[in-house]
């Protein structure tokens, strides 16, 4: 009470003592700063390198005209290698897309269905489905554009090749889409029951609920699935590259073969010799496919925000 | 044309103090009806009819099937697996197993829970929800004006109508339950059942929300689960005492206060002895 002599004994007479609980807390308090701490100096440190491996391109070498529109990707010539990306954003973005309008619809629409009007058994099956295709790895998908989808391409469209936007879009569109499709259903599990009681009690019908009340009560977290998704097409390199027929394009229709930021980097990197111009570049890559996932993070950010405040 | 029905009914009731008798016309026609939870029976043999604009009131300790009751009223069982309901019910008449298409019943049958759930959209759409939903395509005036009328009827206008684009989750607990009433009136519903409503609910406020309810019984039949045996004896004509999933007794309000039971229980009840 007495400011100075509020010493231990007297907070000790009080009931006042540091028990064991109060020791366990204080240090899982600890253990969790640090861990939170390290996982933001990991990214960091991720970020460090990659920028330090392409520092002197970006800075010294750099034509930056040339890099970000040139369509020509041609590091390795001999008279005059010229690092234009254009083309390699063009077949990352034309395959996201198109991924994305494959994926979207058909996840949101899986999602509701699991939700809001599946019941019993043949929620738990679709859910278990879902879980079992999210876990294919990337290297299969792949294979099964290589193996089936590319000849099923050349036969129905009667086109020369199979490995194309239209092959890679459809496999990296099945690949997101379980992984959507469950964090979207998250978000319509998070929506509480009894907004919906409410609103049936009211005399709106089941899908009047899902349309009214559910889903803008969900729609920043499937707003999150969908930026998910998307960061998974984006971000996405084995499929891409066995299934885009990874040959420098840009694309005027969907049977064209594209290559993919990613997919250049992990074909590339392997036979570049350490801190030549080539190596560099792909980092420069590298940094690129950094800084566009922290613009759409933000932007995702942003919206949410924006959208909890309207 | 519903609007021209409460008016008739208005005009026979003038002071709303009369309550309906015996010979009233039936609004809800409950016959041996029993609800399980899976193997459980939560309610059985319950038959019972509700009057016209009679306010009903249900008192009953914890689990004695009130809420389940008036789950099974509006059909509210489909939305549960587990819930099984067997006897019938006729509201106006029509065994509600009948209905083809149940959420038109709901429209007539308003409801209020005992926590308020404001869903997430602002004031004026919770009110406006159900009349945009129905299909009655109003125009913005008209939809204003019932927006209005129904906040007004359940004393909320005065402390909202400046904000009606606020959240409706951003009321106080109870504004929330006199939004969730207000939302209720939204389709002019012949019948109102009110679950416990003012458990999260002051006492001043509760006081208020029964002058409306007073009110409404002009022009609606209403259904009053209360777990203050107080509120059944200030508002509800006749009251049934429901007791671990049984109908003790079914009567005259002012005679079961006064001492005149059928059962033991029921005094005991009454009298707060348990529960
Ligand atoms: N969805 C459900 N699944 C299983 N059992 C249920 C369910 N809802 C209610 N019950 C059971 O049915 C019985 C009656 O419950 P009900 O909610 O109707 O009681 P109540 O009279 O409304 O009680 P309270 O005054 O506490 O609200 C209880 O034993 C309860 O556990
Ligand atoms: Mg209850």
């Amino acid at each position: 009470m007495s400011g100075q002599h509020t010493d231990a004994a007297l907070a000790e007479n009080a009931g006042d003592s540091l028990d064991a609980n109060w020791y366990i807390d204080k240090l899982f308090q600890g253990v969790m700063f640090v861990c939170g701490i390290s996982a933001v100096l990991f990214v960091l440190g991720i970020f460090a390198f990659v920028f330090a491996e392409g520092a002197e391109f970006v800075i010294k070498t750099i034509n930056w005209s040339q890099f970000l529109l040139s369509p020509r990707w041609a590091p390795t010539s001999d008279y005059n290698p010229t690092y234009g990306i254009l083309a390699l954003i063009a077949g990352t973005a034309s395959i996201t897309v198109l991924a994305m309008a494959v994926a979207v619809p058909f996840s949101l629409g899986a999602a509701i269905f699991i939700a809001e009007f599946a019941k019993g058994r043949t929620r738990e099956v679709l859910k278990i489905l879902i879980e079992l295709l999210a876990a294919i790895p990337s290297v299969v998908w792949g294979f099964i554009g290589l193996a089936i989808m590319n000849p099923w391409i050349i036969e129905t469209f009667d086109v020369p090749i199979g490995l194309n936007v239209l092959n890679c879009g459809l496999i990296l569109g099945l690949m997101a889409a379980p992984i959507i499709t469950s964090i979207a259903e998250d978000a319509l599990k998070a929506v509480p029951d009894t907004y919906r009681e409410a609103s049936e009690a009211l005399g709106a019908s089941r899908w009047q609920t899902t349309a009214r009340v559910v889903l803008p009560a969900a729609k920043n977290g499937l707003l999150a699935a969908v930026l998910l998704g998307v960061g998974r097409g984006f971000g996405e390199t084995m499929a891409v590259l066995m299934a885009s027929g990874h040959s420098i394009n840009l694309p005027s229709s969907v049977f064209d073969s594209v290559r993919a930021l990613t997919a250049t980097i992990a074909a590339e990197l392997g036979e570049t010799a350490v801190g030549s111009e080539h190596y560099q570049a792909l980092f420069t890559i590298g940094i690129f496919l950094f800084t566009i996932t922290f613009i759409i993070n933000m932007t995702a950010d942003w919206i949410i925000r924006g959208s909890k405040k309207g | 044309m519903v609007n021209f029905a409460l008016q008739a009914k208005e005009d026979q009731h003038p002071d709303g103090s009369a309550a309906p008798g015996s010979d009233a016309p039936v609004q809800l026609a409950v016959n041996k009806l029993e609800i399980r939870y899976g193997g459980m029976v939560a309610l059985s043999g319950v038959s019972l009819d509700i009057r016209q604009n009679e306010i009903f009131g249900i008192i009953g300790p914890a689990n004695s099937g009130k809420t389940s009751f008036l789950n099974a009223i509006n059909r509210m069982d489909m939305m549960r697996s587990n819930m099984t309901v067997t006897g019938d019910i006729h509201f106006n008449g029509v065994d509600i197993r009948q209905w083809r298409n149940v959420y038109a019943l709901r429209r007539q049958i308003g409801v209020v829970f005992p926590l308020p759930v404001g869903l997430p959209m602002t004031i004026y759409d919770n009110v406006a929800l159900a009349p945009r939903l129905s299909g009655k395509n109003l125009s913005r005036q008209a939809l204003d004006d019932l927006v209005e009328r129904c906040l007004r009827r359940a004393a909320l206008w005065d402390e909202v109508k400046d904000r009606l684009n606020s959240l409706g989750s951003l009321l106080s607990g109870g504004q929330q339950q006199r939004l969730t009433i207000a939302r209720a009136l939204s389709q002019e519903p012949k019948m109102l059942m009110l679950d416990e409503f003012s458990i999260a609910v002051d006492p001043v406020t509760t006081m208020r929300i029964e002058d409306v309810l007073k009110e409404l019984r002009q022009e609606m039949t209403i259904i009053l689960v209360t777990n203050l045996v107080q509120q059944a004896q200030r508002l509800a004509h006749r009251t049934a005492f429901f007791l671990n999933g049984e109908c003790v007794e079914i009567g005259e309000t002012e005679a079961l206060f006064s001492g005149q039971v059928k059962d033991s229980r029921t005094q005991d009840y009454i009298e707060g002895k348990f529960g």
